[in-house]
């Protein structure tokens, strides 16, 4: 177990690692640099100047080590684009980031889980079929053209829900029951685009799941032993949670960064839509910050993953 | 002897038959203006049933001329990435010992950078991609989780008695991988490409729908779906239709990798299996 967990930490180092490694090479291979970003006229001196005043003229060698060295001191840089420490960007954007996944995260997870045990439980039937022609239609779909169709529909056309950010201008002057309400109606839009297909793919993995559990010998030994229908299946269900489980581990991390696309259909402040914006900016330290904390996040998902299987299933956790 | 189509056929023969022949088909030059005043951002008709665009350009014929660029930029990348992922898996598993521990945990950290970040900022810091440099990268950051599925295959593989047959008649790497274990991956890689293939189209849709991957004035389903951006109220036509196109072509794909799933795959592949959503990558 601690073998196991010492193995992990090390893992998460190396992704660490590896990430601000090609984060920088990424940034710094590309043409182009924050001079450029301020326009074509600008002098060659003021270039100079400026790219001498981020160190930008020194051996790529020399760049990385000082990058490396920041990064290990908790450094992240300052962003130039919006004039404060990236620390402060993302100590923004994650809680709004938080807020649309968690929420998300728990739709999707909530209605994947019973619809696909639902499925699972008579797969085969017409009932099974429609449902899993249903949701791969839905799994389908790009979410971003989801996103783009909710809000010309219900923000555009009906007028029922704001279209875009995460307040109304007037926020500040509602009254506090009012602002609960005005950032649940923001909320709506973005969350139903990403948790619908959410919803698709945790069904999908929850039915093959329950189909397979299903055949068990402990779910015929169940009902030889007269348990009620509904009960066979809430056992039945227990053992087909492992792979809900792991894929909720990989899950978290993408949808993180996989709503980029919903964040900026939306206007919504996040994670996602800060990190588009950096690029847009050629705001380096962002950039980078972000591919950092991504890969951070999924290392993370992936070790949560592994130790919530380890509860849920004892046979795991011998090995 | 009476043969059946399978049901799942449909849909990609349907796909494939839209994408090679449609444009020959197609009314108009996907990218000629056929009338810049008077047939400016015109609504669907029986003239131009998808309507035409704010360069009055039909299109019902850029979403068929699309359909090739998209499709074919999805294939391509995911082949590539097959071919990458099988010989990733063929070293790591035929050398062993120590290349292979390190050759996994190397896999392990590739998976946990979040692919569309780099993606996104490769495309916006290198500028407008060629569509061969688009087909590399989409490619070659594609392939991990193929190349795992592959490595774990051949694992279980080599541990099973016909492996360890030929190898008792003296079968030897290159020959043993390709006659005898190779074949049984096959299903896997198969399988694997078709979802492969989905979610490269999502991808590529949402990357050019930034202006980020395919560039204009080449029409791609992700480039219409780009110009209709912000006109969802005045062009509707623009995001539904590329938008459909898009979706169909996901839906039929999806549909063969399940169907080829259920049948073909034994049940030792099917736990390898699942829809595989780390590779998802536009909702990751």
């Amino acid at each position: 177990m601690l073998r196991r967990a010492l193995l992990r930490m090390a893992q998460g180092a190396a992704v660490i690692v590896a990430a601000a490694t090609i984060a920088f090479l990424l940034l710094h291979l590309a043409p182009g640099d924050p001079a450029t970003a301020l326009g074509e006229g600008l002098s060659p001196e003021l270039r100079a100047t400026i790219r001498a005043q981020y160190g930008l003229d020194d051996s790529i060698a020399t760049q990385y080590w000082r990058w490396m060295q920041s990064l290990l001191r908790g450094d992240l840089g300052w962003s130039r684009a919006e004039h404060r420490s990236v620390a402060a960007v993302l100590a923004d954007a994650l809680p709004r980031s938080l807020m649309l996944m968690g929420c998300a995260l728990t739709v999707s997870l909530v209605g994947g889980m019973l619809i696909g045990a639902w499925q699972g439980a008579r797969a085969g039937s017409r009932a099974d079929r429609a449902t899993s022609m249903g949701l791969l239609i839905i799994y389908s779909i790009p979410e971003f053209w989801f996103a783009v169709m909710l809000m010309a529909v219900f923000a555009h056309h009906l007028r029922w829900l704001p279209a875009t950010g995460i307040t109304s201008d007037m926020y500040e002057y509602l009254t506090p029951g009012e602002q609960r309400l005005d950032r649940l109606r923001h909320l709506i839009l973005p969350l139903t685009s990403l948790s619908l297909i959410g919803v698709a793919v945790f069904a999908r993995y929850q039915r093959l799941a329950m189909q397979e559990s299903m055949t068990l010998p402990f779910v015929r030994t169940a009902r030889a032993k007269g348990l009620s229908e509904p009960a066979v299946r809430r056992e039945a269900w227990r053992a087909a949670l492992l792979p809900v489980i792991s894929i909720t581990g990989v899950m978290l991390p993408a949808l993180l960064t996989g709503a980029v696309f919903v964040e900026r259909v939306f206007s919504w402040p996040g994670m996602g839509y800060t990190m588009l914006r950096a690029i847009e900016a050629r705001d380096y330290p962002v950039v980078s910050a972000g591919v950092i904390f991504g890969s951070a996040a999924t290392a993370l998902g992936a070790a949560l993953a592994d130790i919530a299987r380890d509860f849920a299933d004892p046979r795991v956790r011998s090995a | 002897m009476s043969y059946r189509v399978p049901r799942y056929v449909v849909p990609i023969a349907l796909l494939i038959a839209a994408v090679v022949a449609g444009p020959f088909f197609s009314p108009y030059a996907p990218n000629a203006q056929l009338d810049i005043i008077a047939l400016r951002s015109q609504p669907p008709s029986l003239a131009h049933p998808f309507g035409t665009d704010a360069m009055s350009r039909d299109v019902l014929s850029r979403v068929l001329d699309g359909g090739r660029v998209s499709l074919s930029l999805a294939i391509l990348s995911v082949s590539l990435s097959v071919v990458v992922a099988t010989l990733y898996g063929a070293i790591s598993t035929m050398v062993g010992g120590v290349v292979d521990t390190t050759m996994r945990r190397l896999l392990d950290v590739a998976l946990s950078i979040p692919r569309l970040l780099v993606l996104l900022a490769i495309c916006a810091l290198w500028g407008a991609l060629s569509f061969p440099v688009l087909i590399l990268l989409i490619g070659l950051t594609g392939w991990f989780d193929t190349a795992r599925l592959v490595t774990d295959d051949l694992r279980t593989l080599r541990t099973q008695e016909f492996s360890t047959a030929a190898v008792a008649q003296g079968v030897r790497g290159p020959r043993l991988l390709w006659r005898h274990l190779l074949p049984h991956v096959l299903p896997t890689l198969v399988i694997n490409a078709s979802f492969g293939v989905a979610n490269t189209i999502a991808l590529e849709a949402g990357l050019s729908f930034l202006g980020l991957g395919i560039q204009a004035p080449q029409a791609s389903w992700g480039t219409i779906l780009h110009d209709g951006a912000g006109v969802e109220q005045s062009a509707w036509w623009l995001s539904v239709f590329p938008g459909l196109a898009a979706i169909f072509a996901v839906l039929a794909c999806n549909t063969l990798g399940d169907a080829l799933r259920e049948r073909f795959a034994s049940n030792h592949v099917q736990r390898l299996l699942p829809v595989s959503p780390s590779s998802r990558t536009v909702r990751p």
